[in-house]
């Protein structure tokens, strides 16, 4: 990490002065100007440093380890990368790029799916109405529960579960739907709360101002309580679909154990080349990282915005 | 007291004349009517037997130390806080009884909050036209033309598309006032208007609320701005620990006022510089 700003500047600069014998820090707050650009410099130069021999040591560990030439050959065999980047249909080996764009599409459909129900539960939890008692019960109990409980079991539990029921319509399903369904039923209680917590950061002093009006619980909390609440949550909102955008890959699983009961006439070895994971990660990190980067000017930029809105009371 | 006729009470029978309230304020009979009103908040108990009648076109100024129960008095007439025991009635209707319905109640009432609760993410016209379209069914349109001309009205045409934290803390407080008189109301509720604002914006919505007293405006007012109540205000009432110690034309509370707690409370006023 470079250390930026001047303060951090100043700090490293009297770390590295003391260490290297020089004179106690007080001596050079006379210094002035000079210190400071010293200390930007000095700070660019450690971290320029610091970051080389990091890195120097992963690539030295990945070298001279004793099993490295083994991983190497396992997860980074070129040979192996390319064709599970291309898919082998010959071999029975899928496109690990067409993969990825089935799970984009699920991230998609889920992602949409998942904005609404999870608006439709914090809205229950919200609203006092003693008729949407029950639902509000519900709901608790819905969020509590798939909050708890890891995705992987969801995952299985809706993929193996509902095929062994047996109900026309829903046993019948792919594993893509079923694969939504489940990251759904697991994202939306855990976006559901996020809702919440942007509907509570909305002042209750704004709920007095639109009841006041003669506006009712629901109208209030529709134009005036949650368009402030959505704002302020979008960018815990889009941290939570990066993770999701990675849970896809669970889905997978499904079809990787449906695969495996199959394994008995194929070659197992073709069916499980490694190399196809480190294509796939890589691939992830491509669709992740530009999410993240998004996230954080969103972040930046609300952040700016209230240090100017500050002054004002709301 | 008699019931209010059908379309007297909270059908919404305008008025024809006062041209900012379209309430239905029947001649001779009381705006707002307090029996008893008692509050408490768990243990403490704030308002302890409130009696107070407000005439039609009635400005009353409400004065006291601060936590002596102005602003829940007000929440009470709103019905944003319910109360513990005793009455409210508006043009002659217990809007306190069970089954009333509260949006219906208060959209006959404006009320003003001393941190004026713009909604921020709305521009003015936004703010003033929300209630007109969202709970009485005005077409926007019409309401957007009935809400310039009200920022026309009082000095703020120029700042219908402006967002309110680019607006001064006086501005701000006239576009929440604007807000309240879009919706008509028989009656307004401003709860200490100009404590959040600097010295020299308060004059501007001091202003504002001289000329809805002017324009007829039935008004309730908790306030700290003596001078202003002394001016405005056709009764003052002092409020002590949630009972009205005394009430009566500002020249006799502020000049001659019998009560020991009412003497005591105007001499720190005075002595503070502030009347
Ligand atoms: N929601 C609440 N819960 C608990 N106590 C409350 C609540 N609202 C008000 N109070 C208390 O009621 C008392 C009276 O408050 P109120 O705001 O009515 O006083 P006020 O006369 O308006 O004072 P000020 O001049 O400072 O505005 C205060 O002691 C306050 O702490
Ligand atoms: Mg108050």
């Amino acid at each position: 990490m470079p250390v930026r700003g001047s303060r951090g500047g100043t700090y490293l600069d009297q770390q590295t002065l003391v260490a290297a014998g020089a004179p106690a820090p007080g001596s050079f707050e006379g210094n002035g100007r000079g210190s400071h650009l010293l200390g930007g410099q000095r700070a660019a130069a450690v971290s320029t440093v610091s970051t080389v021999v990091f890195i120097g040591g992963v690539i030295a560990l990945f070298v001279f380890a004793p099993g490295a030439a083994a991983v190497r050959h396992t997860f980074f065999n070129p040979q192996q990368m390319k064709q599970a980047f291309l898919g082998d249909p010959s071999k029975g080996l899928y496109s690990v790029g067409k993969g990825l764009i089935l799970n984009i599409e699920m991230f998609l459909i889920a992602e949409v799916l998942i904005l609404f129900f999870a608006l439709v539960i914090a809205v229950l939890r919200q609203l006092r109405n003693p008729v949407l008692f029950p639902f509000r019960m519900l709901a608790v109990v819905y969020t509590d529960v798939f909050r708890g409980v890891p995705l992987i079991i969801v995952i299985y539990g809706i993929g193996f579960g509902a095929p062994a029921l047996y109900i026309r319509g829903v046993s019948t399903q792919s594993d893509f739907v079923y694969g939504i369904v489940a990251l759904v039923l697991s994202y939306s209680a855990y976006v559901a709360e996020v809702y919440r917590a942007g509907i509570n950061s909305v002042h209750q002093s704004q709920v007095a101002a639109a009841r006041s009006l003669g506006l009712s619980q629901w109208k209030s909390l529709r134009f005036v309580v949650l368009p402030q609440a959505v704002r302020t949550v979008i960018p815990p909102l889009l941290n939570d679909f990066i993770s999701l955008q990675k849970d896809t890959a669970l889905v997978s699983t499904l079809g990787a154990v449906i695969e495996a009961n199959r394994a008995a006439q194929i070659d197992s070895s073709t069916l499980f080349v490694y190399s196809s994971y480190t294509v796939a990660a890589l691939l992830f990190l491509c669709l992740t990282i530009p999410l993240a980067r998004f996230t954080d000017r969103l972040i930046a930029r609300d952040v700016s915005r209230r240090m100017a809105g500050g002054a004002t009371v709301r | 007291m008699s019931e209010a006729d059908a379309t007297g009470g909270f059908g919404g029978a305008a008025r024809g004349d006062a041209s900012l309230s379209g309430n239905p304020a029947l001649v001779g009979q009381e705006a707002v009517r307090l029996e008893g009103v008692h509050k408490s908040f768990g243990v403490l108990e704030i308002l302890r037997g409130i009696d107070l009648s407000v005439a039609p076109h009635e400005v009353i100024c409400l004065i006291g130390a601060s936590g002596s129960g102005k602003s829940t008095l007000l929440r009470c007439v709103n019905l944003l806080e319910p109360v513990n025991r005793g009455r409210i009635l508006l043009w002659g209707q217990d809007v306190t009884a069970p089954g009333v319905d509260e949006n219906a109640v208060r959209r006959h009432i404006g009320i003003v909050f001393q941190s004026f609760n713009l909604f921020p993410h709305m521009t003015v016209l936004r703010n003033i036209t929300l209630g007109p379209i969202r709970v009485l069914g005005v077409p926007r349109d019409q309401a957007e033309e009935a809400g310039r001309a009200l920022l026309v009205r009082f000095g703020l045409s120029d700042k219908r598309d402006d967002y309110p934290d680019r607006l001064s803390g006086g501005q701000q407080q006239r576009v929440a006032i604007v807000r309240a008189l879009a919706m008509r109301p028989g009656i307004m509720l401003l709860d200490e208007v100009t404590s959040a604002l600097d010295p020299e914006l308060v004059s501007e919505v001091l202003g504002v609320i001289r000329e809805l007293a002017d324009a007829g405006m039935t008004m309730l007012i908790a306030t700290h701005e003596m001078g202003f109540a002394r001016d405005i205000a056709d009764r003052v009432c002092f409020l002590d620990e949630g009972v009205i110690l005394e009430q009566g034309p500002p020249r006799q509370v502020f000049t001659a006022p019998v009560n020991s707690r009412t003497q005591q409370f105007l001499r720190r006023i005075v002595d503070a510089g502030r009347l």
